[in-house]
């Protein structure tokens, strides 16, 4: 008997610590956590919104007994994806038309970059040829000739 | 008066393009994801057409089964899922239309979709269906049947052919106007 107890302490001075480490690490995430990044597929909204569909809620109950059973944001969002395919994530796979997704606001950015570059050149352009002073036009013949003739006169 | 030279120059021309595109872009999604109403059209129009060609894995897992597997049957395809509270009134009627499909060379074949598999097969045991169940996770299957709601069936004849729609669940009245007649032929 006294051996047993002895084990048994021994036991739980090696071993409660590490229970302690995995009871600290667990739950890794929350339901509000991965709610907000994946969707009801029914509902085609991310599950954060749908609150009251019939297949939100069993998606949340799912995703609740996955975050009990210790699993990281990451590891639930693969389980997800088995049950329901790619389309419950609310970031699409980049394949195929999906690519879309990624491609078109990239391309929107560039292209209004490349709008507001092109718009603040042209209108330094202009500003710079307007601060240029312009030649005066020249003279006709008898403002010329009489131009010279004052200037002579007052001797200038 | 438009400026045409104005307008060709290379910002507005690639502002004009963009918005096209962004458009085009919309409107693509937009008619990709409309529901087919294809095969309720032709049936309405006394035609039978060709149910559209699957093959899904079983749901209590192992190999896969095509549509066409069932060729020289009469099929009642059920669409449901466990958290469809409709699917749940129903499937005592499917149940007992399933028995009696059986002696007459038919069979009710469930396609399971957008569902917790492991609640689906709590669903089977609880309603003890004993007919064969198919599993569409992502429901891309069944989205070539104009499926939107759930639950949705289709009678499929001998041939392969869809002879009638029922897009909710389906009663006994339903089943002896379009099934009963089939199993007879």
């Amino acid at each position: 008997v006294r051996r047993t107890a002895t084990l048994l302490a021994m036991a739980a001075l090696v071993g409660g610590p590490a229970t302690l480490a995995v009871a600290a690490a667990c739950p890794k995430t929350t339901l509000a956590d991965v709610e907000d990044e994946v969707m009801c597929p029914v509902c085609g909204v991310p599950l954060a919104l749908a609150t009251e569909a019939p297949q939100a809620k069993r998606e949340r109950a799912f995703i609740e007994r996955e975050v009990a059973s210790c699993k990281s944001k990451q590891e639930i969002k693969q389980e997800l994806r088995a049950q329901f395919g790619d389309r419950v994530l609310a970031l699409p796979p980049s394949k195929g038309f999906d690519v879309a997704a990624y491609v078109v606001p990239a391309v929107v950015v560039l292209a209004g970059l490349a709008a507001v570059t092109a718009v603040v050149l042209r209108r330094r352009r202009r500003g710079a040829d307007e601060a240029t002073p312009r030649a005066a036009p020249s003279l006709a013949g008898d403002d010329a000739a009489r131009l010279d003739a004052d200037l002579q006169r007052y001797d200038l | 008066l438009l400026d045409v030279k104005r307008v060709l120059s290379p910002l507005p021309l690639a502002a004009g393009l963009a918005v096209v595109a962004v458009v085009a872009l919309l409107a693509y999604g937009v008619v990709s994801n409309e529901p087919s109403r294809s095969l309720d059209q032709k049936i309405a129009a006394g035609q039978r057409p060709a149910a559209p060609a699957f093959e899904l894995p079983r749901l209590e897992g192992g190999s896969q089964r095509s549509l066409a597997d069932f060729r020289g049957k009469v099929v009642l395809m059920n669409v449901w899922a466990s958290w469809c509270g409709p699917c749940r009134q129903e499937s005592p009627l499917l149940q007992r239309w399933h028995e009696r499909m059986v002696r007459g060379g038919g069979t009710v074949l469930g396609v399971d979709t957008l569902d917790v598999k492991g609640d689906a097969l709590g669903f089977i045991r609880k309603f003890n269906l004993t007919y064969p169940q198919l599993h569409d996770r992502d429901g891309d299957a069944i989205r070539k049947f104009g499926v939107i709601a759930y639950p949705e069936s289709f009678v499929i004849d001998r041939t392969g052919k869809v002879a009638a729609t029922q897009r909710g669940p389906v009663d006994d009245a339903f089943m002896r106007k379009h099934v009963a007649p089939l199993l007879g032929s």
